[in-house]
C-alpha cells in the first residue's frame, strides 16, 4: 500500500529525515515508535504533502506522492489524523464531520450521510454531540472526532499522530482499543506514537526512528523483546 | 503447504523492499554496536548511512571466517552478553572456533526458519522426528529441534551415534522424519538390512539431510533403501546453523530464506559477481540477526542459484546442492576439519616431522580419517612401547581438538608423497 525509500526531508537548512525506507501492508497496523524530535511527525507531515519531501520516493498504491497536493492525497485515499486532534472548535462536532468527507464525496449528499452512518457507528458518543460544538468536548471525545473526520473520506490509509498525547490512561486505553477495531474493520494505520509499549501491543510490524534514521525494524512482538527497544522505550530495566 | 506464506511467496519488489529496509537497519547496528565493522567502514570509506539501494551491496566489505577468528570469542556480537540467550560455536577449540551468539528473538526467527523448511519438505505437526544429529555446540541438533518444536511435531532429541539404538527408537516409536547427515542415513539403512529389518515396515517418509556434501546418487541409494523422500537442507553457524536454505518437494534446489538473509555469488578469485547461473562461491549477508549480524560473509561454499520459478509456489529463489569449498576444509562425519588445525596439535607434539597426510575415506558410508605422521628416523627404531604411546598421544589430542576421532599412523621420514617439496597434505579418496 505505502513504500517508501530513501526519503528525506526537513525544514529550511534542517535535515530532520535523514533515509527513511519503510511500507505499510495492506491490512497492517504498523506502528513508529521514538523519542521526541526523532522526526515521526515530520515524517508523516511529508507523506501527507504539508512538507517538501527532498529526496528518495513515497509511493502510495504505486503512485509517486512526492509531488501531489495534500488534498489530492487525501482523495487518492490517505488520511492524517494530526497530532493534538487540530479540530475544528468553533464548529458543530456534525460539521467537522462532514468536512472530512468534503474532498471524497464533494456534494453528494448520499454518501456522506451514509458515511457519517458508519463514523457514528464506530464512535455513538458523536451521535450524541452532533451538534455540540467540537470545542466543548472532552480530550478523548475530541481525539475521537479527528478520527471519525479523517475516516470520513473512507482513506485505505490512516495515519494517526500521537493519538494518546494529552489522555488519561483510561480514555487511552479507549482510544487504542478503536484502533484495533479499526483494523479488524479492514482499515490500515500508520500509527505514530510516543506510548512505544501500548503502540507495539496493537500493532503487526514496528519501526523505531532515532534522529531522523530507522534503527530497528520488525514484527511488533519481536520490538517489544528487544532489549534495545526495553531500555530506551519501554522503561524496563535501568542502565546500570 | 507454507509456514509462512506471506514470506515465502512474497513478490520480488515487496522482498526488495523489506531486504533494503531491513538491510538498512542492519548497517547502522553493525556500525555502532560492531567495532570491526566501524573501523572496516572507515577504512574503507563506506558511510552505512548513505547506504540507498541493493545493488550498493558490492561496496560494502567482506567478513570472512579469519576475521570472526580474530573477534574470538565475542568480538563481533552486536549487543552485550546479557542480551545473548544462547551460544554456539563451529568446530574447533579454542582459537580456531568461530562463537556464535543468539538473542531471544534470533532464537524465535531460527525456529521459525527451520519450521519453514520441515514445511517444504513435507512435514507437519502429526510427524515424530528423530534428530540424530549432535547436541551441544554444533547448531544442527539444536537449530532442527527448535524448529521442529515449534512445527509442533513429536521431536525425539537421540542425538548422534549409537546406530542400533537409533533404529531399535525408529522402530518402536513409529518415526516418520528422520533428521541427520545423509552419509548417516546409509549407515541406518545398511545395518538395518544386516539385522534383517525390513525397511518398508517403518513409519519413516521424510529425510531431512545436511550438514556434508550429497549427491544426486546417493538421494537415489537414500530413496531406495529406505522408502523415504529424502531433502537437502543448508546452513552454517557463522550465518545461524541450519534454516538458511532448504529444499521443497520437488527436490531440484534449495529456497534460501531471502527475507533473512540476502546472497551473492561471486567468483573466489576475482570477487567479481558471477554471471546468472554460473557457480560461485556463496556470500551471505544476515538482514535479521541481532546478535550476531555479519556483513557479505563469505561462506567458501559453492553453490549456483537456479534460474526459473519452482512449481511449489515459493518465490524464494533456489540454489544448488553445495557443490564443494573453495579452501581446504574438509568435512567429515559431519564435522568441519581444517588441515592446519592437524598441523597445529602436530607442531606441539615432540618427536613428529612437519609432515602429514590426511587420508579420508568412506568406507560402509562412514567417513574414516586416517593421519599419516612422519617421525624421527631415531624413534622408529626405538621400541614399540613408545611408538603405541605417541600414536594414543597424538589421536587424543586431535580428538580434542577437532571433535572427532581419526586414526592415526606412523611412517617413516620423507616416505609421504611431495610435491614441489611441499607435502600433499589432503587425501580425500571419498565418492560421494
Amino acid at each position: 500500500m505505502l513504500k517508501i525509500r530513501n526519503l528525506e526531508a526537513g525544514y529550511g537548512n534542517l535535515r530532520v529525515l535523514k533515509r527513511i525506507s519503510m511500507h505499510v501492508d495492506p491490512g497492517e497496523i504498523v506502528t513508529i515508535i521514538g523519542a521526541n524530535g526523532a522526526g515521526k511527525t515530520t515524517l508523516l507531515h511529508s507523506i501527507a504533502g504539508l512538507l517538501r519531501i527532498s529526496a528518495g520516493e513515497v509511493l502510495f498504491k504505486g503512485r509517486e506522492l512526492r509531488k501531489t497536493a495534500p488534498e489530492k492525497i487525501v482523495g487518492l485515499g490517505c488520511s492524517l489524523v494530526p497530532e493534538g486532534r487540530q479540530v475544528f472548535a468553533t464548529m458543530t462536532v456534525y460539521d467537522n464531520l462532514i468536512l472530512g468527507g468534503y474532498v471524497q464525496y464533494k456534494k453528494d449528499k448520499q454518501a456522506v450521510s451514509r458515511e457519517l452512518e458508519n463514523i457514528y457507528e464506530l464512535f455513538p458518543v458523536l451521535r450524541t454531540r452532533a451538534d455540540q460544538l467540537a470545542g466543548t468536548l472532552s480530550g478523548g471525545e475530541q481525539q475521537m472526532l479527528a478520527m471519525g473526520r479523517a475516516l470520513m473520506a473512507r482513506p485505505s490509509l490512516v495515519m494517526m499522530d500521537e493519538p494518546s498525547t494529552g489522555l488519561a490512561p483510561l480514555i487511552v486505553r479507549d482510544i487504542f482499543r478503536i484502533i484495533s477495531q479499526l483494523r479488524e474493520a479492514g482499515n490500515t494505520v500508520l500509527l505514530v506514537e510516543q506510548n512505544a509499549k501500548a503502540a507495539l501491543r496493537i500493532a503487526d510490524r514496528g519501526y523505531v526512528l532515532e534522529t531522523g534514521k530507522i534503527i530497528l525494524q520488525g514484527p511488533a512482538a519481536d520490538l517489544l523483546e528487544n532489549r534495545d527497544v526495553q531500555r530506551a522505550y519501554l522503561g524496563r530495566e535501568k542502565i546500570e | 503447504m507454507y509456514w509462512e506464506e506471506s514470506k515465502e511467496c512474497m513478490t520480488r519488489e515487496d522482498l526488495e523492499q523489506l531486504q533494503l529496509e531491513r538491510l538498512q537497519a542492519t548497517l547502522f547496528r553493525v556500525a555502532t554496536h560492531v567495532p570491526f565493522y566501524r573501523n572496516t567502514f572507515r577504512k574503507m570509506k563506506v558511510d552505512p548511512d548513505g547506504f540507498r539501494s541493493l545493488a550498493e551491496l558490492r561496496s560494502l566489505p567482506y567478513t570472512t571466517k579469519e576475521d570472526l577468528r580474530q573477534n574470538y570469542p565475542y568480538g563481533m556480537f552486536a549487543v552485550p552478553l546479557r542480551d545473548v540467550v544462547r551460544v554456539h560455536a563451529s568446530s574447533g577449540t579454542t582459537g580456531m572456533a568461530t562463537v556464535v551468539g543468539y538473542t531471544k528473538n534470533d532464537i524465535k526467527n531460527w525456529a521459525g526458519l527451520v519450521a519453514r523448511v520441515l514445511t517444504a519438505a513435507g512435514l507437519t505437526k502429526d510427524d515424530v522426528v528423530q534428530i540424530a544429529f549432535g547436541y551441544g555446540l554444533f547448531t544442527g541438533g539444536f537449530g532442527l529441534h527448535y524448529g521442529a518444536e515449534l512445527l509442533g511435531a513429536s521431536v525425539i532429541p537421540i542425538s548422534s551415534g549409537n546406530t542400533r539404538r537409533q533404529i531399535q527408537i525408529m522402530q518402536d516409536f513409529k518415526t516418520t522424519a528422520l533428521v541427520c547427515t545423509p552419509s548417516y542415513a546409509l549407515v541406518l539403512a545398511d545395518t538395518m538390512l544386516e539385522m534383517g529389518i525390513n525397511t518398508n515396515a517403518l513409519s519413516l517418509k521424510y529425510g531431512l539431510f545436511g550438514a556434508e556434501p550429497w549427491s544426486e546418487a546417493m538421494r537415489q541409494e537414500i530413496r531406495n533403501k529406505l522408502h523415504i523422500t529424502p531433502t537437502d537442507n543448508y546452513g552454517l553457524s557463522e550465518i545461524m546453523g541450519p534454516g538458511v536454505a532448504g529444499e521443497c518437494r520437488e527436490c531440484n534446489g534449495l529456497h534460501i530464506n531471502e527475507d533473512h538473509f540476502l546472497v551473492e555469488l561471486v567468483d573466489p578469485d576475482t570477487l567479481e559477481p558471477v554471471e546468472p547461473g554460473e557457480v560461485g562461491e556463496l556470500v551471505i549477508t544476515t538482514l535479521t540477526k541481532e546478535a550476531f549480524p555479519v556483513i557479505r560473509y563469505r561462506t567458501r561454499d559453492l553453490t549456483r542459484l537456479l534460474p526459473g520459478v519452482c512449481p511449489c509456489g515459493r518465490t524464494l529463489q533456489r540454489m544448488s546442492r553445495v557443490m564443494g569449498r573453495t579452501d581446504d576444509m574438509l568435512i567429515i562425519k559431519g564435522v568441519n576439519v581444517f588441515p592446519s588445525q592437524i598441523e597445529n596439535v602436530l607442531f606441539e607434539i615432540e618427536g613428529t616431522a612437519p609432515h602429514y597426510q590426511i587420508v579420508v575415506e568412506r568406507q560402509d558410508h562412514q567417513d574414516k580419517a586416517t593421519v599419516l605422521v612422519e617421525v624421527n628416523e631415531s624413534l622408529f627404531f626405538d621400541e614399540m612401547k613408545k611408538q603405541r604411546a605417541l600414536v594414543e598421544e597424538i589421536k587424543k589430542r586431535l580428538a580434542t581438538e577437532l571433535g572427532i576421532a581419526v586414526e592415526v599412523r606412523l611412517v617413516e621420514e620423507k616416505s609421504l608423497e611431495r610435491t614441489e617439496g611441499k607435502s600433499k597434505r589432503v587425501v580425500d579418496k571419498r565418492k560421494i
